[in-house]
């Protein structure tokens, strides 16, 4: 080893790496690392016009992977929550449809009612997929495959393949392109969600039992634990997850249509996977997760920023998430 | 102990090195120095080994005392960190298996290495296919695999798949494939394990034949009356050590026991006061829906350690899994603390305060990845204690873990590590301290202390006679002889799903037990076992 003749000040900083490496993984330095990039190559990029873009593109990513997250924890996937972002969408459109058709004046009981039943419809879906996984013991990757092809039939038939418009203005704005005290709907919503989230899988039961059931399903029975309620509750979470975040594209879209979202199912598995929650069940952190979905976001962003062509961006993506995932079986060695 | 047997044993082993001495030339296999580590788990240290050709040398040692791992490296299935092996005077550097085969090594495991959707003469030449090219010769193959079983007397039809084979025909696969190759050293991993008395005789048969063509064969065995029957020489193992060589004839059981201890009865378990109370738990025959556990009535009281007895397989262990509701009853009654207990889970059980530890740590008791901390108190996260309306009171869990990890002697105790990062003693600790975790009165050990190592043993026995003494009422069930016999203060001897005979702790006795066992008054066994005791 050379480390007996690196002058003192640079050993330092080679432990310090080491070390939040050890403790932290990759996506630390991921993060700094794009972050100087992109700033030295744009300008733009770092300017608060863009960094408010990030954070607002960032969101529904956000907040699909923290149900995504709580999925993957219980050692199963969710591939079916892009799907359920357009689903609840159409959802939502079609109840502020009719019921504003009908009478235009209700519009103070009609968003709580358009905003739970997108949620519900949600919930809907994860509990099938629940049912699936935990009942009836169905592989969750074909069990939400399945759920994920047939739902977005659903959508279609339900909107007969045309998108729903004419979302009112004011919906728009209390959900979407609005400021409460300066900061977007969306942006205050992810924030507590997090908070939330953080506090559900550190601070309770329920939480703790998420990550047992993926550690070790066996030994969660043999400790008493209610698995199957915990595998249902997972999946019911991430619905709920992924219909909200298809309640708040349609305010910030202005139109439901059923294939909204669809490419979150799999970039809500890489910023789980980028943040360092095990596809095998039973670790990750929530702060890390969203670290990888903001991530995520700032990559594209700064690639589309640079111009770099859309199919590279894709390369670049797929790169990313593989390194990440080198770097974690090493990290995982170092640690032992 | 007497001490004249401390002498005995010297004079054997000075024996056995000059006969080592003098026949140096001809050994056949020889192991020096040799070590494996993983991570900061020594499973060998400083091994030595040798074999010579034509003897059953049988390799002796507790669960855990490095016998798996000497043998995978032998067969070439593990490279060591250090030391040297030599095949015939000749220093060799195994790469992977292959390269040990062809060196005249092969191995039968216990855990088969078939591939069960393939038919037996598939799985006997995997790998190593007669061929032209990329064709197969499959008449060839037929013919060889006939031959050779015929040769070897065993009675197979070589078209049929292995999944449909019992173990103790996928054993004969597993020998035909080993034998295959004309092995000048074969490994056998506990051989018999499966096998009935008969079947065992054809085994052995087998084994006398091959050692009177020369093949030099290892032997691993935990019985030991079989070391009696068939070995030559035995290596006693212990934490991954070599401790001595003796030679069979000369050396008493008590000694081979001693050896692989490294102490006597007397100081490894501990005196356990009897002073039964209230009946606690009540079995009435009971029988379950597998048909593993029949006609089964038993009681267990306060203060009382009940042992459970029997081979691999024997269906003691479902007995205790019916009672905490991982093996469905079909009927009979379970009463607990004089409850009628009917459709137990392990959510219920644990409410009537029964716990049970479990067999198979790492499938069904620990979670691995998960810290120390997380683990000791997952059972008891529910209780009011550690949780309010579903709310962690994170510093009462630490101060809980603490303690319990403290009182288990975990050591060293390091709450956030995952308990991966810990031994197998330390990790049995950690299930036990688990599975205490709530207030549990009947409380059911399923062996104890399988892959544990010696000082963690004495520790776990320790805090059973604690537990009973404080007026628990206790299931041992273990396939371990000696741990069942001495902590038992009553025995119950299971064999075929279905309680045998029962001893109070006055009567226990390992000649009845072993009868009990296979269901024969052996007189032969018995002379045998006696012989051993008066030697």
């Amino acid at each position: 080893m050379s480390d007996g003749i690196v002058p003192a000040p640079q050993q330092k900083l080679r432990n310090l790496i080491r070390y939040g490496f050890i403790n932290l993984g990759i996506l630390p330095f991921l993060l700094v690392g794009s972050i100087l990039f992109f700033g030295l190559q744009e300008e733009r990029f770092l300017s608060s016009l863009n960094l408010f873009n990030v954070a607002r593109h960032s969101t529904f990513l956000i907040i699909i992977a923290m149900g995504q997250m709580v999925v993957l924890l219980t050692a199963g996937l969710d591939l079916s929550v892009g799907a359920i972002v357009g689903f609840a969408g159409v959802v939502t459109g079609l109840v502020l449809q009719s019921i504003l058709g009908a009478n235009p004046e209700a519009f103070a009981m009609v968003v709580p009612v358009a905003v739970l039943c997108g949620v519900l419809a949600g919930m809907l879906v994860g509990s099938v997929n629940g049912f699936g996984v935990a009942i009836l013991g169905v592989p969750p990757f074909m069990m939400t495959l399945g759920t994920m092809t047939s739902l977005v039939g659903i959508s279609l038939s339900f909107t007969s393949g045309l998108p729903i418009t004419g979302i009112p203005d004011r919906y728009m704005e209390l959900l979407g392109y609005g400021r409460i005290l300066g900061i977007l709907p969306a942006i205050w919503i992810t924030g507590i969600l997090f908070v939330l989230v953080w506090l559900l899988l550190n601070q309770t039961t329920v939480g703790r039992y998420f990550y047992s059931v993926g550690s070790n399903i066996r030994a969660s029975q043999l400790s008493g634990i209610n698995t199957v309620k915990q595998l249902m509750l997972a999946y019911i979470f991430s619905g709920a997850m992924a219909g909200l975040t298809g309640v708040l594209f349609v305010a910030r879209t202005g139109s439901a249509e059923a294939l909204n979202g669809s490419n979150y199912s799999l970039q809500s598995v890489a910023a789980c996977v980028i943040g360092g929650v095990s596809l095998f069940g039973g670790s990750g952190k929530v702060r890390d997760v969203l670290l990888g979905a903001i991530f995520i976001t700032l990559l594209t962003n700064g690639m589309n920023l640079t111009r770099v062509e859309s199919y590279v961006q894709q390369i670049v993506l797929g790169l990313v998430l593989i390194l990440a995932l080198v770097a974690d079986q090493i990290r995982t060695k170092m640690l032992s | 102990m007497p001490p004249e047997r401390g002498n005995e044993l010297t004079t054997t082993t000075i024996q056995t090195e000059q006969k080592t001495n003098s026949a140096m030339p001809e050994l056949i296999l020889r192991v020096q120095g040799v070590s494996k580590r993983y991570g900061s788990v020594t499973a060998l240290k400083d091994m030595q080994f040798e074999l010579r050709p034509g003897e059953v040398h049988v390799l002796f040692g507790e669960n855990g005392a490095g016998k798996s791992t000497l043998i995978n490296v032998i067969s070439g299935a593990i490279r060591p960190n250090e030391g040297t092996l030599q095949v015939a005077g000749k220093p060799v550097d195994f790469h992977s298996v292959h390269d040990a085969r062809a060196h005249g090594i092969a191995a039968m495991f216990q855990e088969f290495s078939l591939a069960p959707h393939l038919s037996v003469e598939e799985n006997v030449f995997l790998g190593s296919e007669p061929s032209a090219g990329i064709w197969l010769k499959r008449g060839e193959r037929r013919r060889l695999v006939q031959e050779a079983m015929a040769q070897f007397g065993f009675e197979l039809d070589s078209q049929k798949q292995v999944i449909h084979l019992t173990r103790a025909q996928a054993q004969m696969v597993e020998m035909t494939k080993a034998l295959m190759v004309n092995p000048r050293i074969l490994i056998l991993d506990e051989p018999t394990a499966s096998l009935s008395q008969r079947e065992t005789e054809a085994m052995f048969e087998l084994v006398h034949k091959l050692r009177a063509q020369g093949v030099g064969i290892i032997y691993i065995t935990h019985r030991i009356k079989e070391i009696e029957e068939i070995g030559d020489r035995v290596t006693v193992m212990r934490d991954g050590m070599y401790i001595d060589t003796v030679d069979v004839a000369t050396s008493s059981h008590d000694t081979l026991v001693e050896l692989m201890t490294g102490r006597s009865f007397e100081s490894f378990y501990p005196d356990i006061k009897h002073e039964p109370g209230e009946v606690r738990l009540k079995i009435h025959e009971l029988a379950s829906q597998s048909g593993g556990v029949q006609h089964c009535s038993l009681e267990v009281r306060a203060r009382e350690i009940v042992g459970l007895a029997g081979l691999v397989g024997c269906g003691k262990s479902r007995i205790g899994r019916a009672v905490f509701g991982l093996e469905k009853v079909a009927s009979g009654e379970i009463t607990v603390n004089g409850e009628k207990i009917t459709q137990a889970t392990p959510r219920k059980m644990l409410a009537k305060g029964v716990a049970y530890v479990t067999s198979d740590r790492h499938k069904e008791g620990l979670m691995l990845a998960r810290s120390t901390k997380e683990n000791l108190t997952l059972t008891s996260l529910s209780q009011p204690n550690l949780s309010s309306k579903g709310w962690l009171k994170t510093r009462q869990e630490k101060t809980f873990a603490q303690s319990l990890g403290e009182r288990m002697s975990v050591k060293p105790l390091a709450l956030t590590k995952p308990v991966s990062a810990y031994s197998g003693g330390n990790q049995q600790k950690v299930l036990i301290g688990k599975s205490l975790a709530r207030e549990a009165n009947v409380i059911i050990f399923d062996e104890p202390t399988v892959g544990v190592d010696v000082g963690a043993r004495v520790e776990v026995y320790q805090f059973l006679k604690e537990l009973a003494e404080a007026g628990a009422a206790i299931v041992i069930i273990s396939s371990d002889m000696p741990e069942v016999l001495n902590m038992s203060h009553r025995l119950y001897v299971v064999r075929d799903g279905m309680i045998v005979d029962s001893m109070d702790k006055a009567d226990i006795d390992e000649t009845r037990v072993l009868q009990g066992f296979f269901g024969t008054e052996d007189t032969q066994l018995q002379n045998n076992l006696e012989g051993a005791r008066h030697e």
